[in-house]
């Protein structure tokens, strides 16, 4: 009988399966996936009812305190989408403002394809959006609770002293896409997740409960802390493009560093690394 | 060796067609789901009523929203909604400047009111600075003089098994078979009873414009824009709201928004 850690030769053994994550973490992973998709496409909705972002208490309709806008030129024909940011314009026609073609000309700032529902329907965004946050919510202070137990907080989040000493190393190799298949994960690997976790999550987190009428009555430093409620509806949306932005980079990595690999290992837990005493050998690739 | 139905090949091909099928399509794969009616819609909408009772539990029933200077009013109050009811009931109070209007207050009271303009004029005031959040997404601030609720349901006593405010307006957005869909609102004694909760009749130092609900509309700063109906006609005392047209407790609330509107 083979033993499934040592699915390699069995002389001289080059990489073996580990149990690399938790069933805590692979749950909680694939709950956050799920909420982020719907809480994204739901907040897109949100947002194409009052598609301007501002800086300060309020949205000025008589002066202007905007430092983003999605609108539509419907003076000409065809009409044109509109872009602003911090006051330059931008012709975001066919994707922001106005998208698709012939007929099916849709004036809206985020596209059909990129809401839920794919039509304006603010109620029904509010209600997906709003469902979704509390199990985010939920999800993360269950994740935190369950990583301080068994340790993957400890091992796999938080920096030490080591994963500082050895970033340049962990950038060049980067930028060279040599990824090494350890126990552990590497520096930048580390930053990004408790990036991810402990900067962005309360960020967007709190700055949806400061958009909260109620909230702010019982929190009202929170408005304090961000610049008034249209500052906060500001970061809160540039906080979600920088999950965006961290998502789009978290699939470039997994498809660089092995897709086989890395989605086994969020799936079933197993994950193949090289093997060696210490367990820093690089990987074939 | 029979040949069979579905080879690796012809799966990957049909996986691959499927999704990507779902991305060109995009969001429109839920809408069926989330349509008014639908399970799906009524369960997740049912969040609704955790935000509700977590907010009521956590925060302190008189706690107030925050409350600005007058250096904060750079604008004028931004209108949404009705900015002049066309129903001939509201057109004959506006046309005498609202010296025929009576505020009628019934339902589960002990002494029933009728009450003039000059009659809430003449009770307790509040003045407040205060933001208006807007469902859509938008803030203004102004500044609110009005009577407080309290004093209003306090001088006609609600009896012990009143539970909600019903606001009836004059206004309708929209005309269906039966008539014009007058705008209505509900709000737990909680609200009603809150001290920014006031019937206001001023705005920004100057009698409430008729593009934000003269004679009198309701401020509710806990909550958003739409639970503040303007161009109040009457209010009533009730147990529930279930047989109050759409039966969800308001105008939008009947065309799918959330009744607790704290959130």
């Amino acid at each position: 009988m083979v033993a499934q850690e040592s699915l390699g030769s069995p002389k001289k053994p080059r990489s073996r399966l580990i149990i690399r994550q938790h069933l805590a973490t692979r749950i909680t992973h694939w709950v956050w996936a799920i909420c982020l998709f719907f809480l994204l496409l739901s907040g897109l909705q949100i947002f194409n009812a009052h598609p301007g972002l501002y800086i300060g208490k309020e949205a000025g309709f008589t002066y202007s305190n905007d430092v983003f806008t999605i609108g539509s030129d419907t003076s000409g024909d065809p009409p044109k989408g509109v872009t602003t940011i911090l006051g330059h314009a931008f012709d975001t026609t066919g994707i922001l403002g106005i998208s698709g073609s012939g007929d099916d000309v849709v004036d809206a700032a985020f596209p059909p394809a990129l809401t839920i529902p794919s039509h304006q329907d603010l109620a029904t965004g509010r209600v997906v959006h709003f469902f979704f946050a509390w199990i985010l919510v939920a999800t993360l202070l269950t994740w935190l609770v369950l990583s301080l137990r068994n340790r993957h907080l400890k091992k796999d989040i938080l920096l030490k002293g080591s994963d500082i000493t050895g970033l340049p190393a962990d950038i060049a190799d980067h930028a060279r896409f040599r990824f090494h298949h350890t126990t552990r994960y590497s520096p930048l690997q580390k930053i990004a997740y408790a990036g991810v976790l402990f900067v962005l999550f309360p960020l967007i987190i709190l700055t949806g409960f400061s958009m909260s009428p109620g909230i702010d009555s019982a929190l009202p430093w929170l408005l304090d802390i961000f610049g008034g409620r249209q500052t906060a509806r500001t970061i809160h949306f540039i906080t979600m493009s920088l999950l965006v932005l961290f998502f789009i980079i978290h699939m470039a990595m997994i498809l660089a560093a092995g897709p086989i690999n890395e989605l086994r290992s969020i799936i079933t837990g197993r994950y193949r690394i090289q093997a060696s005493k210490n367990g820093s050998h690089r990987d074939e690739k | 060796m029979k040949s069979s139905l579905i080879t690796r090949r012809s799966l990957l091909r049909t996986g691959l067609m499927g999704a990507a099928s779902v991305s060109l399509a995009g969001c429109n794969q839920f809408d069926s789901l989330l349509d008014q009616d639908s399970m799906v819609r009524r369960a997740v909408a049912s969040m609704n009523a955790l935000t509700y009772r977590a907010q009521r539990l956590l925060i302190a029933h008189d706690r107030l929203a925050p409350e600005f200077t007058s250096a904060d009013i750079r604008q004028a109050q931004h209108p949404n909604g009705s900015t002049d009811p066309d129903t001939d009931e509201y057109q004959a109070v506006k046309a005498d400047n609202f010296s025929s209007y009576r505020l009628s207050v019934s339902g589960l009271v002990d002494t029933p009111l009728t009450l003039s303009l000059g009659d809430l004029q003449a009770l307790p005031s509040r003045t407040q600075i205060t933001r208006h959040d807007c469902v859509e997404g938008w803030s203004t601030i102004a500044k609110w003089k009005g009577v407080p609720l309290r004093a209003v349901l306090e001088k006609a006593g609600v009896k012990t098994n009143g539970r909600y405010i019903l606001f009836r307006c004059f206004d309708a957005l929209t005309t269906s078979l039966s008539g014009p869909d007058l705008y209505y609102e509900t709000i737990d004694m909680v609200d009603a009873f809150h001290p920014q909760t006031i019937l206001a009749y001023e705005m920004n130092d100057k009698p409430l414009p008729i593009e934000n609900g003269a004679p009198l509309r309701v401020r509710i700063e806990r909550q958003l824009g739409y639970k503040m109906a303007k161009y109040i006609k009457s209010i009533e005392v009730v147990t529930g709201f279930e047989t109050v047209n759409g039966g969800n407790g308001g105008y939008w609330e009947d065309r799918g928004y959330d009744w607790y509107a704290g959130i």
